[in-house]
């Protein structure tokens, strides 16, 4: 299953590799990254793929949540089906 | 690939602007549950409901976690129950209501409609026997919604029904300090998969069991409408139809989810402008941000019109199963533009009448005095269920006679209901009008002016 994680918060150093290191502990594959800064703004948008994660996709979202807790980012992860269905006809 | 834009403008929407689902609504025929004996009928419609709807509350939790997407609500809508127990050899209905309280309890649900009778041309014994049941229903449980539906576009009003109604509302407000009242709605041309409640039921015409999404969304729409200011209604139009095509997709998309992993078909997504009590969250909003000062003012009518056709335009672009009522709801306790304008003096209970012509519903969580009389709240029934025989579409009434308060006093309902300034009824008494009884025949459908 493919999803979108997104991170959003103020820039620090080490935030991709904090985040790719929970993903990759899980099992869950990065497709693609896109990131940017706005402002003051880290902007962080990647594709995954679900397939191989070795824990359920509740327990993965609140581990990404607790630690974009801890490092003041918001940290989402939500099936891609749900952009698909809003912005594509 | 989605870009960038479209998922940080989602995560917007949800995050900010209040965009959720707004309930997960299964409904589940009690037609098998009939029985002479009323106690065997209460324990079959228990064991249907805790049966059918044991993974309702689970799958939504699900789903939630899973698209990222809030689903505030999940319930239960069921057969009108003067249907279901038509059989039941019992003077009282009252302990049914307690029997769907208790099964609602169980599955986890925080609403459960379907207390209700079809009485639009006139009444069975069963249909007498739950409206007498009402007031006790609503006071003793704490999850069970009711509605009657009093009239129809194509059977007239039952203006024996109204009269009752009327008692029935202010007997209820009395027993329950009016909180039973924000569980009871009176209808004319009520639909039959609506998920919202408290008018939700599970019609005859629907299968055994079915799963209906209701979606909502009027801070997406206010704030879509923020980013067009000053331009002309054009645009103002194709912003909302293209604003409710994307909140319907979405909904569906969690409709086709639930239904799949449920096991039970999906019926319909009813997109609806339900506003909450919480900042950001008000269909009075999306109308002053039209230009209009306060709502109330004059054009708030026209421009409730133009909000509700959108709506529903981009509703029927987005999903082949648009149903429920779908439309802008206007209660005035749930919607804190309402309120203000309500408290303000400038939204009087005759302008909100005038709105319920090009709203999706009608006259919805008003508090008034009271001593309020029973024929006058009866009549607001039936200029109401005038209104929507005439138009054939849904109205409805949800007034609350509170007892001891009188205007200018405020109620509060507690949680979604949220509170409500006491407005001014005309003084002016419609008893003997009330008073004649029978029904008013169904308008002809031709000569239209």
């Amino acid at each position: 299953m493919k999803a979108i994680v997104t991170v959003i918060g103020k820039d620090t150093v080490g935030i991709i590799a904090n985040v790719c290191s929970i993903l990759a502990q899980s099992g869950v594959n990065v497709l693609d990254i896109s990131q940017t800064v706005m402002r003051e703004y880290f902007t962080m948008i990647m594709l995954v793929d679900t397939a191989g994660c070795e824990i359920s996709f509740a327990e993965l979202s609140e581990l990404l949540k607790k630690d974009g807790a801890e490092h003041g980012l918001d940290i989402r992860i939500q099936r891609e089906d749900i952009f698909e269905a809003m912005h594509r006809i | 690939m989605i870009t960038t834009n479209e998922i940080l403008e989602t995560i917007e929407m949800i995050s900010q602007q209040h965009l959720d689902i707004r309930t997960i609504t299964m409904g589940i025929s009690l037609r098998d549950c009939g029985h002479p004996d009323v106690k065997v009928c209460c324990g079959k419609i228990y064991d249907k409901i805790t049966r059918c709807a044991k993974d309702l509350v689970k799958t939504g939790e699900d789903i939630e976690r899973e698209f990222g997407i809030p689903i505030v609500n999940k319930r239960v809508s069921v057969t009108p129950v003067a249907v279901a127990c038509e059989c039941c050899d019992t003077e009282d209905y009252a302990p049914i209501a307690t029997a769907l309280d208790r099964a609602a309890a169980e599955v986890g649900v925080n609403f459960i409609g379907g207390f209700s009778a079809l009485v639009q041309k006139g009444f069975t014994r069963g249909d007498r026997r739950l409206i007498r049941a009402i007031p006790e229903a609503l006071t003793a449980t704490e999850r069970v919604c009711s509605s009657v539906n009093v009239a129809s576009t194509r059977a007239g009003i039952n203006m024996d029904a109204v009269a009752i109604m009327g008692r029935v509302i202010k007997r209820t407000a009395e027993m329950s300090r009016g909180q039973g009242c924000a569980k009871l709605v009176v209808f004319c041309n009520a639909v039959e998969d609506n998920p919202f409640m408290a008018g939700a039921f599970h019609g005859v015409g629907e299968p055994e069991c079915v799963v209906n999404v209701g979606v909502s969304g009027p801070g997406v729409v206010h704030s879509a409408l923020q980013k067009v200011k000053g331009q002309s209604f054009d645009v103002v139009a194709e912003t909302v139809k293209k604003t409710a095509f994307r909140v319907t997709r979405m909904g569906e998309l969690v409709a086709q989810e639930a239904s799949r992993r449920l096991g039970v078909p999906f019926g319909i997504v009813d997109l609806s402008l339900a506003p909450t009590p919480a900042v950001g969250d008000s269909v009075a909003d999306i109308l002053e941000e039209m230009g209009l000062e306060s709502v109330g003012a004059p054009g708030t009518t026209a421009a409730l019109a133009l909000l509700n056709d959108a709506v529903k335009k981009g509703g029927v672009m987005a999903s082949s199963n648009v149903g429920g009522l779908s439309g802008a709801f206007i209660p005035v306790s749930e919607d804190a533009g309402m309120i203000r304008a309500a408290a303000s003096g400038k939204l009087t209970i005759e302008k909100l009448e005038a709105m319920t012509c090009v709203c999706s519903v009608g006259l919805d969580m008003i508090a008034v005095p009271g001593d309020t009389p029973a024929e006058t709240i009866s009549a607001v029934i039936a200029d109401e269920a005038a209104i929507g025989m005439i138009n054939q579409k849904t109205t409805a009434v949800r007034l609350i006679p509170v007892p001891g308060k009188t205007v200018g006093d405020r109620v509060d309902f507690g949680g979604l209901l949220g509170s409500a300034p006491v407005m001014p009824v005309n003084p002016a008494s419609p008893r003997d009008f009330i008073a004649r009884g029978g029904r008013i025949p169904a308008p002809i459908n031709s000569l239209k002016n």
